[in-house]
């Protein structure tokens, strides 16, 4: 069962220079749990998390904070007190990395002590103790978000905002922090909204994930039912679904159909109508690859497809196939697989994937 | 050449020497002109910062005006200033015309524009973001303006400096409105115009390298104030 909402969201409009940037029907973030706001550029993640945040009105409907609604702007100090938001940018303040991170304490009046064991405390859950005395100015980026979220997290807030606090950072730096960061929202059960356009850094920080399409939420769940079930073409384009097939039910068993798509049959875990027209995702990582022959009969992979490498290309620590078995698979693989197989373009091999594997949307 | 080194001389001359005369102008310079810009630096920081924080109808036509304003021809507001403090003038009951404070309230006309719109840029160029971001630490309205302003203190103190630069420099206003009344509203600027009319270049230049020195001593010393505790 999942726990009581802390932010809910209602009939939520925000218009901007005549232009609708956000249109929320119902949302909310449910407490001890991270949620991932994901979107492309422009969706209108930011803008949901400054309204959540108290930091922006909208037009229409609003926003309940423990079941009340927010106060107006003006008399906002005290829920927005209850709350913490980390930027894209961090924005320090000129200063020490300690004054910085007591400044959210000093505005709250904090005594000087508690100021003092706080912050102590935050800097060491962030790994950044021993830069208490530098300067803000003198940090690398990877130091000031690490300083930024500090500055967060000294507040214990009861929601914690963050607004795509990594986009700026280089590989290693970004994994580093994502890690650090997952352990400590975890750790402590804090209730986090995180604002990205990755899915994979939704994936790790996140246990469910909000996707927003032109200001709207067109899918919401857990992370791993989002990500194997997308609701459209362009959702699953998004969260990296590289094979998208169209075909026709051709025939309905059991517990599977199948699936015509060119010349070849699809079978598809579930059920549905002859007919149907079916639009089939495929993870790269759900099909694999053999040059040995296979005799499906003895095989729990329901799918099993002659084909032909058409590319290989290489990505930061896999590679990416691309296979023509009479239509276009992508599978994820290994380099120590590409080159155990000699997988180059021109050689035959067998794709094969679970029909279970397969996420059809009714087109 | 031998002009300007008996100038210099001259000047040596007259500070070494303390002259009387030469100090009470310098004194009512510092005053008048010390005056005229704290009010600015009250006022013009003050709307700077509105302005940059707020957003309102006619907004752009305010800032647009503010940006026309420093550039504002002394000569013009003394003018008008006249009018306003002649004794059938709508502030002619004050009864300040040739005072110091009618040059002061001069140079606070003309300082006001610049200050306000030099604030308005020191605070425009924070981030973006910074309001918001104080807003989220959890901090009162009044709490976020004083950080805004704090973060903004390198470019709020050259705003203070142009204010005194516009304020001591300006002299068509100053004479407009004080009359140039030796002891009571001649300042380093009338005076050097004076001398400088009466044909007594050496004097003239003295005043003038005064001024310089003034203007300078006081750019220091704020400029002091400016760089503490600035790192890299």
């Amino acid at each position: 069962m999942s726990a009581p909402p802390i932010l809910e969201a209602r009939g939520v409009k925000v218009r901007r220079g005549g232009r609708d940037l956000l249109d929320i029907e119902a949302f909310s973030v449910p407490s001890g749990e991270t949620t991932a706001l994901l979107g492309p550029n422009g969706a209108g993640k930011s803008t949901l998390l400054r309204v959540l945040a108290g930091l922006e009105d909208p037009k229409e409907g609003g926003v309940r904070f423990h079941g009340e609604p927010l106060p107006r702007a003006r008399d906002r100090t005290a829920a927005r007190r209850r709350m913490a938001v980390v930027f894209q940018s961090p924005l320090l303040f000129e200063g020490t990395v300690y004054s910085n991170a007591a400044s959210g304490l000093r505005f709250r009046g904090v005594e000087r002590p508690e100021i003092r064991r706080r912050v102590a405390q935050a800097l060491e859950a962030l790994g950044i103790a021993s830069l208490a005395g530098r300067s803000a100015r003198t940090l690398s980026g990877g130091e000031a978000s690490r300083v930024s979220l500090a500055r967060a997290l000294v507040l214990r807030p009861e929601v914690l905002f963050l607004d795509e606090p990594f986009s700026s950072l280089d590989a290693p730096t970004r994994e580093g922090l994502i890690r650090d960061l997952a352990a400590l929202l975890r750790g402590e059960r804090i209730t986090a909204v995180f604002v990205t356009h990755d899915p994979t850094e939704a994936v790790r920080l996140a246990h469910r994930m909000v996707i927003l399409w032109g200001g709207a939420i067109v899918q919401s769940g857990p992370c791993e039912e989002v990500l194997r079930s997308p609701r459209d073409e362009a959702v699953a384009r998004f969260l990296g679904i590289e094979t998208l097939l169209e075909g026709t039910v051709v025939s309905a068993r059991d517990q599977s159909f199948m699936v015509r798509v060119g010349e070849r049959e699809v079978e598809v875990a579930g059920s549905a109508a002859p007919g149907e027209r079916m639009l089939l995702c495929l993870r790269p990582e759900d099909i694999l690859l053999t040059d040995l022959p296979l005799d499906p009969a003895h095989l729990s992979a329901r799918n099993v497809f002659a084909g032909v490498v058409r590319s290989v290309q290489s990505l930061v620590h896999t590679h990416r196939i691309t296979v023509d078995c009479g239509f276009v698979l992508s599978a994820s693989l290994t380099r120590h697989s590409v080159e155990g197989l000699g997988l180059v373009p021109g050689r035959q091999v067998h794709a094969l994937f679970k029909a279970t594997a397969v996420h059809a949307i009714r087109m | 050449m031998d002009l300007i080194l008996q100038g210099f001389l001259e000047a040596l001359r007259l500070l070494w020497t303390l002259d009387r005369e030469v100090l009470a102008v310098v004194l009512l310079t510092l005053q008048v002109s010390g005056t005229a810009t704290a009010l600015s630096v009250l006022v013009g920081c003050t709307a700077g910062t509105a302005l940059a924080l707020s957003r309102f109808p006619g907004r752009t036509l305010v800032i647009a005006s503010v940006n026309m304003g420093m550039g504002l021809p002394p000569v013009v507001v003394g003018l008008f200033v006249t009018i306003f403090i002649w004794r059938s003038g709508p502030l002619g009951f004050l009864g300040i015309l040739y005072t110091p404070a009618a040059m002061v309230l001069a140079q606070t006309i003309i300082a006001v524009p610049i200050v306000t719109g030099i604030s308005l840029a020191a605070i425009q160029q924070l981030p973006r973001e910074l309001p918001q971001q104080i807003l989220a630490l959890g901090a009162t309205r009044a709490q976020m303006v004083r950080t805004m302003v704090v973060e903004a203190r390198l470019p709020l103190m050259a705003a203070v400096m142009a204010g005194f630069g516009g304020a001591v420099s300006e002299i068509g206003a100053s004479i407009m409105v004080g009359g140039n009344i030796k002891g009571h509203t001649r300042v380093l600027t009338t005076a050097t115009v004076m001398e400088t009319g009466k044909g007594n270049f050496a004097t003239a230049i003295a005043l003038g390298l005064i001024l310089l020195a003034l203007a300078f001593g006081v750019s220091l010393a704020l400029t002091r104030i400016q760089q503490r505790g600035r790192i890299g």
